[in-house]
């Protein structure tokens, strides 16, 4: 239909001058930043984290990354059909969901558990509450809680163990596991790096931080979540310190070990759960790093960042709420008094 | 903000904004030229902001050039004067750009008209002396302009008059004349800084005497090296100072302008005054020079004609009244490829297609965009990223402002402040989502004035 309208509009012009039309102001628009290229930048972010993935992981992080990709976009498919709406694939959300499900999974989990994630992710995460833009938790993370409840053994410290790839040191218990049960340390080096076990994506906090700055330079995620994150890390993580100064797990180790930056670049930054302005994406950040924190130290979990998200997540209108920017030249009460 | 724009209290910008490109390419470099002189102007009669004006000629009667066709009403209001010498016929209604039907005085030329150069020469030549201003009363400054007619010709036509004149309760520190002109395409501003910087001079001498301020600074954005070289050039000597400020839309916005050269922030639904400030706009200084020292009315004005749509854009010295269409006709028609015509800028311009429409003394100029320009993403979901909250210069929310007057959540969107929106086009220029939130916010002001007029 629209390329014959097109098509008319052209043998219009052909005979009679330009076609004009009227729109309201402004006319002009910034192209080079739109929601598809929004999505397409977040897909071109996780080249690292997937490349190291497949490196460190090889057919194990394959495997999960198709079940994922293709479960997610099976589940977008279905329901939004059911809801009787166009099927919006182009728009790349739901293949964000499953990549960054998959990279929140271990290896070795089997492949039902993908699937059911990603279905819960999409359906109960995303289409139930409107589809992009409407729901209030991260769709990805409501996957993998549903998960692992669900798939306690395939998802907790022992579902890592059995994973086998090309790094030796993946055969064996991830290094948060590690430290809180047997108080082993994991070198530095290692963590940055990523060559240790743990979910797909979180080992290599080099290959976060090379896909975390381009999202930010590019502004497709806000500077201020990460931000706030690792300074309410970095400050947590140096009160434990200052608390126990024997302990070897030091503030790096805290930044660089686990899910933490792959959370606070990719996870925490999707805008739709996340505040409206600068001042509210700072604080949410600050709470999803300090709920880490407290996950981390204090409770029988070894990480913290998919809670931490998801409560947050749930602070978001409350957020907002709070954080109504005050407009251009308000005066203080107080002054005007 | 720790900068500071070397002579001034303020940073030479404000917070927020965006950079649209500047296109201005299209006429910079061409000089004022005089339009033929019209068979017919139609010269609306509410052309400024308040009340409109009153028609005191009658059809048959024959009006000369500068003669006044029809009489203020009001305090804000003015005077409108025949731009040729001609015949008046019946009232008729008009369409403006805007929206706005307004009834029109029909003028037919009649007899001989000023001319080319000659026009040239009674509205922008002549000379400009810069002692003048001390020999003038402030009162008789205000009683010229508002004699005069002159509305603010940056785009908003508030009536001169009412700011440029004496007031004791709220003096005046600071006259700010915009040379901005922030709205991409858009060249008449600048051409008058280059082409009659003496007249902007003399002009904004005596209103500032008007005002009795003590300091007059004319901003200029610093994408127009030539308009700081001319202007700084005619105010030597002079009370004048010229604050170069930075590229930024919206920088010709008041409180912006204020803001960016004396750090002071005019609060939501507050005047310039409020806080010592009146800002005036280079073209409607010459007219006020015009005025006091010629006792000349506001008859003619210069608009640009400009865009990638247009065969030959221009800037051009036009009567009131003449329609856009022979203005686009003396610029040689459009391209094939012109897609959409605006009255103003591109940024918070009106779209329009009958061509029959009058200039008004608002409007700065004729944007043609071509189906390039006016291309955009498909409409998708929002996505709460905020950036529409990231360039808001008003500090505002406008996703959630547009939200709230699609479901017509009027109580929210009047939490959210609705009406501090100054409308600039920010926020949907820059949405990923290809929202039309200026026009949804827009909607949700109507809908309010709706409920507050019951």
């Amino acid at each position: 239909m629209n390329e014959n309208a097109d098509k008319k509009a052209e043998a219009r012009e052909t005979t009679a001058g330009p076609v004009l039309q009227t729109a309201p102001s402004p006319h002009l628009s910034n192209e080079s930043f739109t929601t598809r290229r929004m999505m397409a930048d977040v897909l071109i972010a996780l080249i690292p984290v997937v490349g190291m993935a497949v490196y460190v992981f090889g057919m194990f992080a394959v495997k999960q990354l198709v079940i994922c990709l293709v479960s997610c976009l099976a589940a977008e498919a279905i329901f939004t059909r059911m809801r009787k709406r166009p099927i919006p694939l182009g728009d790349g959300s739901a293949a964000i969901t499953g990549v960054i499900l998959a990279l929140s999974l271990p290896g070795p989990a089997p492949w039902y558990v993908g699937v059911i994630a990603s279905f819960v992710a999409i359906g109960i995460g995303k289409v139930i509450f409107g589809g992009l833009g409407m729901n209030i938790f991260n769709p990805a993370m409501v996957g993998r809680a549903f998960v692992m409840i669900a798939f306690a053994g395939a998802m907790a410290a022992s579902g890592y163990m059995t994973a086998g790839g090309a790094v030796d040191a993946v055969s064996q218990a991830t290094p948060l596991t590690l430290f809180q049960q047997e108080g082993v340390v994991t070198p530095l080096l290692k963590l940055f790096i990523g060559t240790t076990n743990g979910s797909l994506g979180e080992g290599s906090a080099l290959a976060c931080l090379i896909g975390g700055a381009y999202l930010c330079i590019r502004r497709t995620a806000s500077w201020e979540i990460p931000a706030g994150v690792i300074l309410a890390v970095v400050v947590c993580a140096g009160l434990a310190s200052l608390a126990n100064p024997d302990s070897e797990w030091t503030v790096l180790h805290h930044l660089f070990g686990g899910a933490l930056l792959f959370g606070a670049f990719y996870i925490a930054t999707d805008p739709v759960t996340s505040p409206l302005t600068s001042g509210g994406k700072f604080v949410f950040g600050l709470g999803v790093g300090a709920i880490i924190m407290l996950l981390r130290i204090f409770s029988g979990y070894p990480e913290g960042v998919m809670f931490a998200v998801l409560l947050m997540n749930a602070m978001t209108p409350l957020i907002n709420r709070w954080m109504i920017p005050k407009p251009f030249g308000t005066v203080k009460v107080e002054e005007a008094a | 903000m720790g900068l500071k724009l070397a002579g001034f209290e303020g940073s030479g910008t404000f917070a927020k904004g965006v950079h649209p490109p500047g296109h201005k390419n299209f006429s910079q470099d061409a000089p004022i030229e005089v339009v033929p002189a019209p068979a017919k102007v139609v010269v609306p009669l509410m052309q400024n902001i308040g009340a409109p004006s009153e028609c005191v000629v009658k059809a048959k009667q024959d009006v000369t050039f500068g003669e006044m066709i029809a009489k203020a009403t009001g305090f804000v209001s003015v005077p409108i004067h025949s731009p040729i010498n001609g015949k008046v016929q019946k009232v008729l209604n008009v369409t403006l750009p805007n929206g706005r039907h307004v009834p029109a005085v029909p003028i037919k030329a009649d007899g001989k008209q000023l001319e080319g150069a000659a026009l040239m020469e009674e509205i922008l030549g002549g000379d400009w002396p810069k002692d003048a201003a001390d020999k003038h009363d402030p009162k008789a400054i205000s009683a010229a302009i508002s004699a005069a007619g002159i509305v603010g010709l940056g785009g908003a036509a508030f009536p001169t008059h009412v700011k440029i004149m004496p007031n004791d309760k709220r003096p005046v520190d600071a006259l700010l004349i915009n040379g901005c002109e922030c709205e991409p395409f858009l060249t008449p501003d600048y051409r008058i800084m280059v082409e009659a910087a003496d007249a902007v001079v003399c002009g904004a001498l005596l209103a500032g005497r008007a005002v009795g301020a003590k300091q007059i600074v004319v901003g200029i954005e610093a994408n127009k090296p030539k308009a700081v070289e001319s202007m700084t050039r005619a105010a030597q000597g002079t009370s004048v100072k010229i604050a170069v400020l930075k590229t930024k839309y919206p920088q010709g916005s008041e409180k912006h302008l204020i803001m960016a050269v004396m750090k002071r922030k005019v609060p939501p639904g507050k005047l310039p005054l409020d806080v010592g400030a009146a800002v005036s706009n280079v073209g409607t200084v010459v007219a006020v020079a015009r005025a006091v020292l010629r006792g000349k009315p506001l008859t003619h004005r210069v608009v640009c004609v400009t865009g990638g749509g247009i065969v030959q854009p221009k800037n051009l010295l036009v009567p009131i009244g003449i329609s856009y269409g022979e203005l686009i006709e003396f610029c040689g028609g459009l391209r094939p490829e012109a897609a959409r015509i605006v009255s103003g800028g591109p940024m918070m311009g009106f779209a329009f297609t009958d061509m029959e429409m009058p200039v008004t003394k608002g409007a700065s100029g004729v944007t043609v965009l071509t189906r390039d320009d006016v291309k955009k993403a498909e409409e998708t979901a929002c996505v709460r990223c905020g950036r529409c909250v990231d360039v808001c210069p008003l500090n505002l929310v406008p996703s959630k402002l547009a939200v709230a007057s699609r479901n017509k959540n009027l109580e929210v969107a009047e939490r959210y402040n609705i009406f501090t929106c100054l409308e600039c086009g920010c926020c949907a220029y820059t949405c990923p989502a290809g929202l039309p939130l200026v026009q949804l916010i827009r909607m949700g002001k109507a809908a309010i004035m709706a409920t507050r007029k019951k």
